[in-house]
């Protein structure tokens, strides 16, 4: 490799020296692929891990001009590492992997990926991957690092100092004509000198460490993601070095991956709507861990100070599960009233990220959604917090749909047993569905819960349960699926989070209420449910039949005329869960019949159930005062029973789960033991829960 | 007699390459291997074979614990050791090696103990057979190199 001379066309020399960064954990791979990219003359820098590699690329921004990096390797996600260079240092990245199936690929793409490369790589693949370089840099203003560069940093720094000085260039490329001729201009009378004394004069590229970006998220809540405009966001951000042209990038980058989020949520709800359930589990996690990505914005920061990141999710988690055991009564009514606040403060800014981050380290605990639905309890101080974080959620879903992920209360349901990245796609799809289209879209909020929940049972990615006809043969899976979830639950760390009082658990159902009453969904949701859910018991095994015919029973009292009819509204809702979770359930093949382990999915999906039920009533409780809710009672029964079933659930101390799912039978009689809230609760509810257990039972 | 020995290795390997991509072992992956191979990276394909084999060994040994054990549950990352090791398969060519991780992982996705091991043994043997034969063609090369001495330059 020579150095040419800029006479050339600047463009034929470009590849040559590009500066490359190849990360991959499987030795022969990274020892093969360097090879390669050497043999196109590049310059190569290899590490096996992610985490070097984040360290490489911030300690210069500029050393690189492009990443390739594996998809699967133990220290961190491939598509993490994707998101942080991609907003930290706006270089391209390419995915490569042995596994080319079209979700991962989807998956690279969404998160930013320039390009996918399936193994075994071909030299001749590699040797256009310069042209991902150029592309970006083209978009970027001004200085194009080389032409001819070759093992040389000035070309770094200029790129660098294009990103800063750059504006609003992105690499979305919406930088105007003007710039764009501009580089070409500067590209071609390029010289080495010129090069650096452009490079020098440009800024140093901006690191948008977790606080710097923390900030930034809090200003553009504050003014809202339509109204954020770079300058004030500057203002209030009050960050010294920064200049409007950072964060004028960044923000793009931001609202980029927000609608990226946003369109695959709403890609998730729009199917979850045809199709009465939603999968929304891939599509979960890939916005979870695209939110993830995005807010944690240095690798390592996910897992920190994940005490206080796990409380909000398993706040929320625990609110919208837990049957509010103690006490439905006496919601805070500052839920209420936080909930119309359309403004978040930054704190809440602040919480969601945390939030996401919660998430994170929850599914690599094995998820800290699973643990939620099984009696979660937060602690006193902690519920307050989570109520404070669930308002801010909901309020920023008001205005964005898919940022405020950890907002979707509505999806504690999903929540239960599911992985947290189902829970947050969920909560989006949920809310997002609820924001755009509520009431209209009750049945598919529902649905979408539902169906979150069980899916993130199965803590895979299950296809949609499109196919009523599925839901036969997935029941028992999914109950098996559902089962080996919650039994894993417990042995996972993530109960790290202060989760279960039962104190919280209350207050928290009642915020949770009150954000999905905001949402205004869950009620009608519910009662729009029972045709499609008829639909789908028709279809179901003779257990669903069971809960079918109760449910069709109950139907006709639907919509409840008061608290009289609680009970049968309640055991409606009950069915209507279990309907629903049943025709949930995805079909998730993986997690075939082999019958194992009846007993606990059984009581995992009863539990499951009635966390959806009791996420509904708790919505309705608070909101009964508020809104004109059709099935306020039958939320309230069901809320009830699944409180019962609850606080049995958590009565046992450590593992909650694991003990409660022991027996179904005692959960019911547990419930009866309740305190006082059970005592409403119609014997014969209990009795139709009792027998639906048993029916399971013999079914399983 | 230096050349005529060359010239008898050099077709021995070309026979039991023949033989190799006949019966599926290797595919023209491995061809781009040795065409990466030159004067300024001479034993690349030594190099990186070998490195192969020091990962594969660890991940079989892997992949027998996981099935050893009786209360096996961890699919996912049964799978996870299967990916890496298709990769490294197809980067060097290892095509039948590749094939049967591609089944196992099949059987491994769908929780079919039974098939996984099956498959497990499978992968074994192939594994086995590549691992000799590659080891035959690296001596048949080493002699070659021994046998040029300084006289012929070193071709593959």
């Amino acid at each position: 490799m020579t150095v040419e001379p800029e006479m050339d066309d600047p463009r034929d020399h470009f590849p040559i020296g590009m500066r490359v960064l190849a990360v991959d954990d499987d030795p022969t791979c990274l020892f093969f692929l360097e090879t390669l990219l050497r043999r196109c003359q590049y310059h190569v820098t290899t590490t096996n891990q992610a985490v070097t590699a984040l360290k490489l690329l911030r300690e210069n921004k500029n050393k690189f001009d492009l990443v390739i990096s594996d998809v699967h390797m133990p220290d961190m996600d491939g598509f993490k590492l994707l998101e942080l260079v991609g907003l930290e240092m706006d270089l391209p990245v390419i995915m490569l992997s042995a596994n080319g199936d079209t979700k991962l690929v989807m998956k690279g793409i969404t998160h930013g990926a320039c390009d996918y490369l399936l193994k075994p790589v071909r030299i001749e693949e590699l040797k256009n991957i310069w042209q991902h370089v150029i592309r970006r840099k083209k978009f970027d203003s001004k200085d194009s690092n080389h032409s001819g560069n070759q093992d040389n940093p000035h070309s770094g720094s200029g790129e660098g100092g294009i990103g800063s000085a750059g504006t609003l260039s992105d690499q979305n490329g919406k930088l105007n004509k003007r710039r764009k001729d501009q580089n070409e201009d500067e590209e071609e009378e390029h010289d080495e000198d010129g090069h650096d004394d452009s490079s020098t004069q440009k800024k140093p590229r901006v690191v948008w460490s977790v606080e710097l970006h923390r900030k930034f998220v809090a200003a553009v809540h504050q003014m809202g993601i339509d109204k954020a405009v770079p300058k004030k966001i500057l203002d209030l951000m009050n960050v010294e070095k920064l200049t409007r042209e950072n964060v004028a990038s960044h923000l793009q980058k931001y609202r980029l991956y927000l609608k990226r989020l946003n369109s695959i949520v709403n890609q998730q709800a729009n199917m979850a709507a045809a199709l009465g359930s939603t999968d929304a589990s891939y599509l979960r996690m890939g916005s979870l861990s695209g939110l993830e990505n995005f807010h944690t914005l240095n690798g390592s920061g996910q897992f920190h100070n994940s005490a206080f990141r796990s409380f909000p999710s398993s706040g929320m988690l625990g609110r919208l599960n837990t049957p509010a055991g103690l006490g439905m009564r006496g919601l805070p009514s500052s839920g209420v009233t936080q909930l119309g606040h359309a403004q978040n403060s930054s704190s809440s800014t602040v919480d969601q990220v945390n939030f996401q981050q919660v998430m994170l380290p929850g599914s690599h605990n094995g998820s800290v959604l699973q643990g939620m639905p099984t009696a979660l309890e937060l602690d006193p101080l902690q519920h307050i917090k989570g109520v404070t974080h669930a308002r801010e959620l909901s309020t920023a879903i008001d205005n964005r749909t898919v940022f405020p992920i950890s907002s979707g209360f509505p999806d504690a349901k999903i929540t239960i047993g599911s992985s947290s990245n189902s829970l947050l796609g969920v909560t989006n799809n949920t809310l997002m569905l609820e924001q755009n289209r509520q009431g209209a879209q009750g049945g598919k909020v529902f649905g979408n819960q539902s169906s979150v929940s069980v899916a993130s049972l199965n803590s895979e990615f299950p296809s949609p349960l499109m196919d009523h006809n599925r839901l036969n043969d997935n029941w028992s899976t999914a109950a098996q699926s559902s089962g080996i979830h919650s039994n894993s639950f417990p042995l996972n760390d993530c109960f790290k989070q202060p989760i279960l009082h039962h104190n919280n658990l209350r207050d928290n159902m009642s915020t949770m209420a009150l954000r999905i009453g905001s949402n205004r969904c869950d009620v009608s949701s519910v009662t729009s449910m029972p045709p499609q859910l008829q639909d789908i018991r028709a279809d179901m095994q003779c257990q669903a039949s069971l809960i079918s015919s109760n449910a069709e029973q109950i139907s006709n009292h639907a919509p409840p005329q008061g608290w009289d009819d609680h009970n049968q509204d309640g055991s409606y809702r009950l069915n209507v869960m279990c309907s629903s979770i049943n025709s949930m359930i995805p079909v998730n093949s993986a997690v075939g019949p082999t019958g194992q382990g009846l007993e606990p999915k059984n009581t995992i999906f009863l539990a499951n159930m009635d966390f959806n039920s009791i996420g509904q009533s708790n919505f309705n409780d608070p909101l009964y005062m508020k809104y004109d809710l059709v099935n306020k009672s039958a939320a309230e029964a069901s809320l009830k029973l699944k409180q019962g079933l609850l606080m049995d659930q958590r009565k046992p101390q450590g593992n909650h789960i694991s003990s409660n799912f022991g027996s179904l039978e005692d959960i019911v009689s547990a419930m009866v033991k309740q305190n006082g809230l059970l005592d409403w609760i119609d014997d014969c509810l209990i009795q139709e829960l009792a027998h639906l257990l048993k029916g399971y039972s013999s079914i399983w | 007699m230096l050349g005529l020995g060359v010239d008898r290795l050099r077709a021995d390997m070309n026979r039991l390459l023949a033989l190799l991509f006949h019966q599926g072992v290797l595919d023209e992956q491995f061809l781009q291997l040795q065409q990466l191979q030159d004067e300024s990276s001479p034993n690349f394909v030594s190099e990186v074979v070998n490195i192969y084999f020091h990962e594969s060994e660890k991940l079989l040994k892997n992949l027998r614990g996981f099935l050893m054990e009786r209360e096996f549950s961890d699919y996912k990352k049964m799978g996870i050791h299967l990916n890496q090791f298709m990769g490294s398969s197809s980067s060097i060519g290892a095509k039948r090696v590749r094939n049967v991780c591609v089944a196992f992982r099949a059987a491994s996705e769908q929780n079919n103990r039974a098939g996984c091991l099956r498959a497990l043994e499978l992968l074994e043997h192939e594994y086995c057979y590549l691992k000799n034969k590659l080891h035959e063609l690296f001596q048949i090369q080493q002699q070659r190199v021994l046998a040029a001495g300084v006289i012929y330059p070193m071709h593959n």
